[in-house]
């Protein structure tokens, strides 16, 4: 630590975030090509056909990557909101911002892709099980933090009042992913879990875990890349930190 | 590899619907959210050079 110390808050400027992140985007968008270039190959090249499920269950590798995604992204989102309230930091919430639309998408397609394979297996495109349930639920969160964010057109408050929205929310997150444990679903449970070995076909597990990897470098491309928009946007704001004068409402008349 | 011809392909055994389905609208989405966030960080360029 002595001479050399990173100023580890050197970034956390959105003048000099801009920039920075304007460099890494490309290499996390090339990572993410790449990976899911490699995953789709795998998974429809060399993973074999199920025995139980033929080839539907191929619909695994965009579900199970999707739906991770749609969990992940919240509780990132949440941490940032969070870490926006408790440091009363700008660019946290700018952060939280970024990140809702992209796991609003995921959630959307995590639910899409396993009607898609719903179908075919339970023979319905839906039932209203505790993880269908629960993951529509954090369809709507997502919307509504969108919404709540969009509603007020004061920047602060807008900041504040959706951190706390997401925080409140991220409850689900847990409800989801135990939901196939703690009730009696229809869903399967975990493929692949940290405490047991996987239950698929090694050539499978690779296949999705690549995806996954694959999905997260796009979540962050994408995330930065929208994160220089609102950096952008917010600048432009006329009223943004300055209070409205009795002169510039008279002179905007 | 288990595909004999390329209608095989696309059949997925008998799934190819479903399949085919859920890859395209990954797709979609995936490529329309890029589409999105380039024509927003285009429009907040072209204010910033104004």
């Amino acid at each position: 630590m002595s001479g050399t110390e990173f100023n580890w808050f050197k970034y956390s400027s959105p003048q000099a975030f801009h920039p920075l992140a304007g460099r890494l985007i490309p290499w996390f968008a090339a990572a993410a090509v790449g990976l899911i270039v490699v995953g789709l190959y795998v998974g429809f090249f060399i993973a074999p056909t199920d025995v139980t499920q033929g080839d539907a269950y191929r619909i695994i590798f965009v579900h199970v990557p999707a739906a991770w995604m749609s969990m992940f992204l919240y509780v990132i989102m949440a941490i940032w909101a969070g870490l926006g309230l408790g440091l009363n930091a700008r660019p946290s919430f700018m952060m939280a911002q970024a990140i809702a639309p992209t796991g609003a998408m995921f959630t959307f397609l995590a639910l899409f892709t396993g009607s898609m394979w719903g179908k075919p297996t339970w023979g319905a495109w839906w039932v209203w099980d505790a993880r269908l349930t629960s993951e529509l639920i954090l369809l709507f969160q997502y919307i509504g933090i969108i919404l709540l964010r969009s509603s007020i057109d004061d920047l602060r408050r807008a900041d504040r009042a959706s951190a706390v929205l997401a925080l409140v929310g991220v409850i689900n997150v847990p409800i989801i992913y135990f939901s196939v444990r703690w009730w009696n679903t229809l869903h399967q449970g975990a493929s692949v879990s940290i405490t047991a070995a996987p239950t698929m076909a090694g050539t499978m597990v690779t296949a999705m875990l690549v995806m996954m990897v694959g999905f997260w470098m796009y979540s962050i491309a994408v995330t930065l890349a929208r994160m220089r928009c609102v950096i952008v946007e917010r600048e432009r704001q006329p009223s943004w930190g300055k209070q409205a004068s009795i002169p510039d409402v008279a002179e905007a008349r | 590899m288990q595909w004999g011809s390329l209608a095989e392909f696309f059949a997925m055994g008998g799934y190819g619907l479903y399949v085919w389905t859920s890859f395209g609208a990954t797709a979609l989405c995936m490529g329309g959210e890029v589409l999105a966030v380039w024509r927003r960080s285009a429009a907040a360029g072209r204010r910033d050079e104004s």
